[in-house]
């Protein structure tokens, strides 16, 4: 359920609105940071700039052209790849091991309390690697259909087909 | 529209991720308005992503909000997050204060309130001990005076009037005796205050020869609201007299002092 009257009072500028907008969206959208920075000082500097936005122009948001979930995703993804160019960025990941979201979740020991962290796990296990680099040129940097299709050397319609079913499989497990 | 292949067509997930463009993106957008089943499916992609990114998050980014408020300068910070506790605590602890204050002052008040009370109790107390102790010498006066007027009305009792001698013209005075109860009682109404430091002796006389026997002193004359004195009298008097003596009384009467005399009609 998308929340139409949390986002609506949000875009009359309602502090209360904002900040129950912020405990619904602030982790995952700190997760696709943190898997595109791997920093967490940065990450938290990217997630502070992100929301400054969504207070700023939550005007501009409108359900006619999309998810809020995907607006919000839109603006961080933007933002974190904006980071990835600054000098500081560049400094600090010489040694840079993980690539990919499923790398941060391999090496992850505690998770959150609002998944389940059981599922995600075993979804981890099971996940082809087409799938992991679907789901992480797509989902979290942000890829077109068409800059994925050729990343990955792959039919335009067959990303659309695949990717369905990388995405079912998760739901399958999540029970969603 | 076919729901069913345009779910399976895997547009929707791309929809999610925002990999569409505009123009794609809205025609999603319009048909999820119109199809339940099509907004159902992209709500559940949507909560799979969620947990998916959210898994990927270091930790939960509570603090950061705090940061956040304060960069838009919002006003109110001490309403959010951590300080609702804060306030919680707070409360009960000011309306206990508020009531142990508060109960504090009505004790003072009801102490003061005691106080007050006891004292008029007291006052009462003082006024009710007056006011038994001027019925008591009402109801004595009372007997005294039923005593003497049942004495007057009695026809065995013997009246003598003692007449004024030369110290005072206009003193008066009278004496019943009851022969049967040997009492005499002295009416010393018509008798001018004695001066300090005397008092009058009554005296029994018999005249020949002339012999007087003191009957007493009227040490009360100004404290006896009737004047009138009960003595004991034994004797076979012939008459009464009344002096004026130093206090304590004199062993024969001073006859300078003589104030008044009579002689009893036998």
């Amino acid at each position: 359920m998308q929340p139409t009257e949390l986002i609506l009072q949000l875009q009359q500028k309602n502090e209360k609105a904002f900040q129950r907008i912020y405990e619904l969206y602030s982790e995952n959208t700190f997760g696709v940071i943190y898997s595109i920075l791997k920093d967490e000082v940065l990450a938290e500097e990217v997630l502070q700039d992100v929301f400054i936005k969504v207070w700023d122009n939550a005007a501009r948001y409108s359900e006619k052209k999309g998810r809020f979930f995907t607006w919000i995703l839109n603006i961080a993804r933007n933002a974190a790849i904006d980071k990835t160019r600054s000098k500081v960025f560049k400094n600090s990941k010489q040694n840079q091991t993980a690539d990919y979201f499923v790398d941060i979740l391999e090496e992850k020991n505690s998770f959150s309390h609002k998944i389940d962290a059981i599922g995600i796990q075993k979804y981890i296990d099971v996940l082809e690697p087409v799938c992991k680099k679907l789901i992480d040129y797509l989902f979290f940097k942000g890829f077109t259909q068409k800059e994925t299709s050729e990343a990955l050397d792959m039919p335009l319609g067959t990303v659309k087909t695949r990717n369905r079913n990388c995405i079912n499989k998760l739901r399958e497990i999540l029970d969603v | 529209m076919d729901s069913k292949n345009y779910i399976d067509s895997g547009i929707l997930e791309l929809y999610v991720y925002g990999a569409l463009s505009e123009k794609e993106s809205m025609e999603v957008s319009q048909a999820l308005q119109q199809h339940p089943e099509i907004r159902a499916e992209v709500e559940a992609i949507e909560r799979s992503l969620t947990q998916l990114s959210t898994a990927a998050a270091p930790y939960q980014p509570d603090q950061v909000y705090q940061q956040i408020k304060t960069k838009l300068n919002f006003k109110d910070q001490e309403v959010a997050m951590i300080p609702i506790t804060r306030k919680r605590t707070n409360w009960p602890a000011y309306i206990g204060w508020a009531a142990s204050v508060a109960l504090l002052i009505g004790l003072f008040i009801q102490f003061d309130k005691n106080k007050e009370l006891r004292q008029e109790v007291v006052q009462s107390q003082i006024e009710k001990n007056l006011l038994e102790g001027k019925i008591q010498v009402a109801e004595e006066d009372l007997t005294k005076t039923k005593t003497i007027l049942s004495v007057l009305r009695n026809k065995d009792v013997i009246e003598v009037p003692l007449q004024a001698q030369q110290v005072a013209p206009e003193a008066y005075a009278a004496v019943y005796w009851d022969k049967e109860s040997q009492t005499a009682y002295i009416d010393v109404a018509g008798l001018p205050t004695p001066p300090p430091g005397k008092v009058y002796q009554v005296w029994s006389l018999k005249l020949d020869p002339l012999t007087p026997t003191s009957l007493g002193t009227l040490d009360s004359f100004n404290e006896e609201a009737t004047k009138v004195f009960a003595l004991n009298n034994a004797n076979e008097s012939e008459a009464f007299g009344i002096t004026l003596e130093p206090e304590g009384g004199s062993e024969s009467p001073t006859m300078e002092q003589l104030y008044t005399l009579g002689v009893v009609n036998s």
